[in-house]
């Protein structure tokens, strides 16, 4: 559990590189006359990164893998043949069988699909929930953001695994969509808080922009206000707190469907592969071993990306 | 400082009730028969149907029963009473013998930390931009993309199995060594965060005006280090290591269970596997309550070395 907790804790704390570190963008490189963007800037940074264009490849491959698993392996995850058992690499399973007699390797293929369901729905569900309380509690402050930040308080007090546990412990049904909805609602109703944090502080500093303050001159109401002036400024850092969010939302679900709570057989998922491959390690740890780099890389490739994208974007690293 | 402390407590007060309320609505709210599910498959007669109506005032409905009855936990709660778990122990009694080794894990955890952690965030942070530090933030960041179902289950294997250079499981009243394993497996996380932390606001601190008057009044390196710049840079430090401490009392809950721990986490581990309902709802309430005054001590120890967080 304290995953979740340490990832949250670093997207705030750590992860600043030196700037002495890097050669910052150089200052005159663009046409003379021509404002550089802030995103501009970003991406001249990020392209010279290979940490970025690594974690960026892992994170593609793994879109792939999800969508279309066929592309990487032939053989079906679900034709088990328990006289396989342990069986040596042949045929396409190239890391052999495991204790059902069923192709490691194709299973893991097929594990991304649900790894990246959940972590992609949740971190959009989370990334709304994060936008509408930021931006009310960010934009009209007074009670509104005193009672919405206590929420916010409150809900950053609840241990994520323990209310995980609560709350997956009553979703009975062992229907695959309906225990892959749970998942996906128990993640982010737990889990936007930080996200929302984020939005309130920079929906805050956007509100009190000077034109901000012409626009409402013009004539433009809140709604206006919030939508195309104050939305586009919170969009940016919320995206990025995001990709990190999903990946630990990805090692979540893991977690949680390798104590047997989330996702359940005949769904395959990487935390389920990894508790099977745990209790016959003895007898063969490529089931083990296949699953777990699966899931450590893509949760590595995400919270990479989002580190990058990060440290690209903040000005104060310049 | 008391004006502080006073506002923290009454927090703390309701955030102990917001999250026991959420806790409790989310087990027992809507559920369908609770005495049916106290009894599991058994039949359950009319009279005792009544007697337990009667006892735990079932037949009150709506908002009004609801509040009863959650009140009616949280008495218990706060009186130590947890009930029994379905195979009839006392969880009061599963708990007593479970916490001395959860305690005994999570301070190893927390010794790792902070040997491995602090040294070399104070060294990373020195030296900023170097190899070392490069090599560190690289290691930390592995570190901490990887779950705990990964790393523990590899370590246990790898290093527990078929190098055999720790005991791969640890068993019923395991020792020090035993421990070991877990202990660095559930530091790795912390010491990440730890070394980070340490790293950041050691070169903060050592562009601080004070450390320029230090350095200018002749103190040896050494000592500006070790005495200026390392009192100031711990302070974020020792807050965060006070939140792992409760984070850790709960958050063993996946390597207990894959080192055969018998702490808390193991418990609740083998209460979530088995489907013992009542074993799982009281450990999440105490470990709830755990957490959120570990949060509170943490807070105060911040606000003791921090004068200006008192000032706010």
């Amino acid at each position: 559990m304290s995953d979740f907790e340490t990832v949250a804790a670093s997207e705030n704390q750590a992860a600043r590189r030196g700037p002495a570190g890097e050669p910052g963008a150089p200052n005159q490189v663009g046409r003379p006359g021509k404002p550089r963007s802030l995103a501009g800037d970003a991406w001249r940074d990020l392209r010279r990164k290979p940490i970025f264009w690594i974690s960026l490849v892992l994170v593609l491959l793994v879109t792939a893998m999800a969508a279309v698993p066929g592309l990487f392996t032939s053989n079906d995850p679900s034709d088990c043949v328990l006289s396989r058992q342990h069986a040596a690499p042949s045929g396409g399973a190239i890391f052999g069988y495991d204790f059902q007699g069923c192709d490691t390797y194709a299973r893991a293929v097929y594990g991304a699909r649900a790894s990246l369901l959940v972590g992609a729905l949740s971190a959009l569900f989370t990334g709304l929930i994060a936008l509408l309380v930021g931006m009310l509690a960010g934009f009209f402050g007074g009670w509104v953001d005193a009672v919405l930040s206590r929420v916010i308080d409150i809900v950053l007090g609840i241990p994520l695994l323990l209310a995980a546990i609560v709350l997956l412990k009553r979703v009975g049904s062992d229907s695959s969509t309906v225990r892959v909805a749970a998942v996906i609602f128990v993640l982010a109703v737990l889990g936007w808080t930080t996200a929302a944090r984020v939005v309130r502080s920079s929906v805050i500093t956007a509100r009190e922009q000077d034109y901000v303050a012409a626009a409402r001159m013009l004539g433009a109401g809140n709604g206006r206000i919030m939508w195309r002036h104050i939305l586009p400024n919170a969009l940016a850092p919320a995206i990025v707190v995001l990709t990190i969010a999903l990946g630990s939302f990805i090692a979540a679900e893991a977690t949680l469907s390798f104590l047997g709570i989330g996702l359940r057989e005949p769904t395959i998922s990487w935390g389920i592969e990894i508790n099977n491959g745990r209790v016959h390690m003895r007898e063969s740890a490529t089931p083990l071993v296949v699953p777990s780099t699966f899931l450590a890389l893509t949760v590595l490739a995400f919270i990479m990306l989002g580190d990058a994208i990060r440290d690209a974007f903040d000005p104060k690293l310049r | 400082m008391f004006r502080f402390i006073v506002r923290r407590l009454l927090q703390m007060v309701l955030a102990f009730f917001g999250t026991t309320l959420i806790v409790y609505a989310l087990m027992f709210a809507g559920q369908g028969d609770p005495i049916q599910a106290l009894a599991g498959e058994r039949p359950v007669t009319a009279a005792q149907r009544a007697y337990l109506t009667e006892k735990y005032h079932l037949d009150a409905t709506g908002v009004g029963g609801f509040f009863y009855r959650y009140f009616d936990y949280i008495s218990n709660l706060l009186r130590g009473d947890l009930g029994e778990s379905l195979t009839g122990r006392s969880i009061g009694d599963i708990l007593a013998a479970a916490w001395p080794v959860t305690i005994k894990l999570a301070l190893i955890a927390i010794a790792v930390a902070v040997v491995f952690g602090v040294t070399a965030g104070v060294l990373a942070g020195i030296r900023r931009a170097s190899i070392f530090d490069n090599a560190t933030l690289l290691l930390t960041l592995l570190v901490l993309g990887i779950p705990t179902i990964v790393l523990a289950p590899l370590a246990q294997y790898f290093l527990g199995v078929k190098w055999q250079l720790f005991p791969p499981t640890a068993g019923a009243d395991p020792d020090f060594f035993a421990l070991l394993l877990p202990g660095i497996v559930l530091g790795s996380l912390s010491l990440a965060t730890a070394l980070r932390l340490t790293r950041t606001s050691v070169a903060e601190n050592l562009r601080a005006d004070y450390v320029r008057t230090a350095r200018s009044k002749g103190l040896p390196n050494r000592r500006v280090v070790s005495v200026h710049v390392l009192r100031n840079s711990l302070i974020p430090v020792i807050t965060f290591l006070g939140v792992e401490v409760g984070n850790l009392m709960s958050g063993a809950i996946i390597t207990e269970g894959v080192f055969n721990i018998p702490g808390v986490g193991f418990n609740l581990f083998r209460g979530i596997r088995t489907e013992d309902g009542p074993l799982v709802v009281g450990i999440v309430s105490v470990l709830v309550v755990v957490y959120l005054v570990s949060n509170l001590v943490v807070d105060i120890l911040y606000a003791v070395l921090d004068p200006r967080i008192r000032y706010e």
